[in-house]
């Protein structure tokens, strides 16, 4: 499955993923490879976090997983905690006016 | 095995911390976990094992619920008095977490039904009250290969150590190469307890016995650490395997279980 987005993300999310603003912001639509994805939409913190993970430990090493959520705080909290363990978070970013996108590679073999 | 959702929601504090995750609960899900002593140091001990999801705890205690065992036996309740202490605790275990396997061994534990108990487990936590069990215990932990995880209470102090001789650290035995003679072991008169020293040592048992199961932190193994409740002091030394030791030391003298006399029991 083919995924694309849009690199131009918010401040805050970016604040999250360690980037500065202007960083990677060129606007431009790149395409990722995306292995599997995870619907944890009326799903709370930290149950985001928890089933991204367990997600994530029966994945194959460095592939991909887009998430979706529609709790607020779990747009900032789950890359964050993800990054925490040791996760690559390549994308962050609003889908529409609920719900978020967050997609994370897998660590690679341990 | 995949998690239900209301697994995931009861382990969520827990999986959340680094290091632990599904495969550390996985850990601790099959992980079997032995209780010698279903009293003051077991209680504690069995009940945070339990509430983390340890997916098999066997309680070996051949005692029935007294009065005097209330103040700090918290497996146990009121309505228990006369009951054995592996019902009334493996009642208590299963309200609390419905997934934990209970086994109980009601019989006393003796050289001759120890090492058969123990052959079934990943680990063992001592909190018996006396000492020919807790060498035996010990003893068989050596040559059955487990880690054991030793608590101890008297008055106000306690003391707690990890022995794998099996990994190359040291056993009981090489702290204490043989029980003390009756006159040094307290009588029973002298050997009260304040009960929250009992939970302070059995909950250290059971959060060693959960760093070993997900291989986190630092072992106990060869470090032995002192509690003192009037001071609120904890203490720590080191510890290292005797060379001399009776039991897994260069020259060993014990080739069997050895079966001490037991003088008093509190």
């Amino acid at each position: 499955m083919v995924y694309y987005f849009n690199r131009f993300r918010r401040p805050a999310i970016r604040f999250a993923q360690g980037k500065k603003w202007g960083e990677g912001m060129s606007g431009e639509e790149i395409k990722i490879g995306i292995d599997k994805e995870l619907n944890l939409k009326g799903k709370i913190c930290p149950y985001t976090f928890i089933e991204t993970m367990l997600t994530l430990e029966e994945m194959e090493p460095e592939e991909v997983l887009r998430v979706i959520v529609d709790y607020p705080p779990a747009a900032c909290e789950v890359p964050q905690s993800l990054k925490n363990e040791g996760y690559e978070i390549l994308e962050v970013r609003p889908m529409n006016g609920t719900d978020w996108v967050i997609i994370v590679k897998n660590k690679e073999i341990e | 095995m995949k998690f239900s959702d209301e697994q995931i929601h009861r382990y969520s504090r827990q999986m959340i911390l680094p290091g632990i995750g599904g495969k550390g609960q996985r850990k601790l899900m099959e992980a079997k976990v032995l209780i010698m002593g279903a009293g003051g140091l077991g209680s504690p001990a069995a009940i945070y094992l339990a509430a983390a999801g340890v997916g098999t705890i066997g309680l070996a205690d051949f005692d029935r619920v007294e009065l005097h065992n209330l103040q700090r036996q918290i497996l146990h309740k009121t309505d228990d008095l006369g009951r054995l202490k592996v019902e009334s605790g493996r009642e208590t275990v299963e309200s609390l977490n419905p997934e934990v396997k209970v086994q109980t061994y009601s019989d006393r534990i003796v050289s001759a039904n120890i090492r058969e108990i123990i052959k079934g487990y990943d680990l063992v936590l001592d909190g018996s009250d006396n000492f020919p069990t807790r060498f035996l215990v010990n003893d068989a932990c050596y040559f059955e290969r487990k880690t054991l995880i030793s608590g101890a209470i008297l008055r106000f102090d306690g003391q707690l150590s990890t022995f794998k001789p099996h990994a190359g650290g040291p056993c009981y035995r090489c702290l204490f190469p043989e029980p003390p003679p009756p006159g040094m072991v307290p009588s029973c008169q002298e050997a009260g307890v304040l009960g929250a020293v009992a939970g302070v040592i059995g909950i250290l048992q059971a959060n060693e016995a959960l760093k070993e199961i997900l291989g986190l932190g630092e072992s106990m193994a060869g470090r032995f650490l002192m509690f003192n409740a009037l001071n609120l002091s904890f203490h720590e030394v080191k510890i290292a395997k005797n060379s001399n030791c009776p039991l897994c030391g260069e020259n060993p003298t014990i080739k069997e279980l050895i079966e001490y006399l037991q003088v008093c029991q509190a």
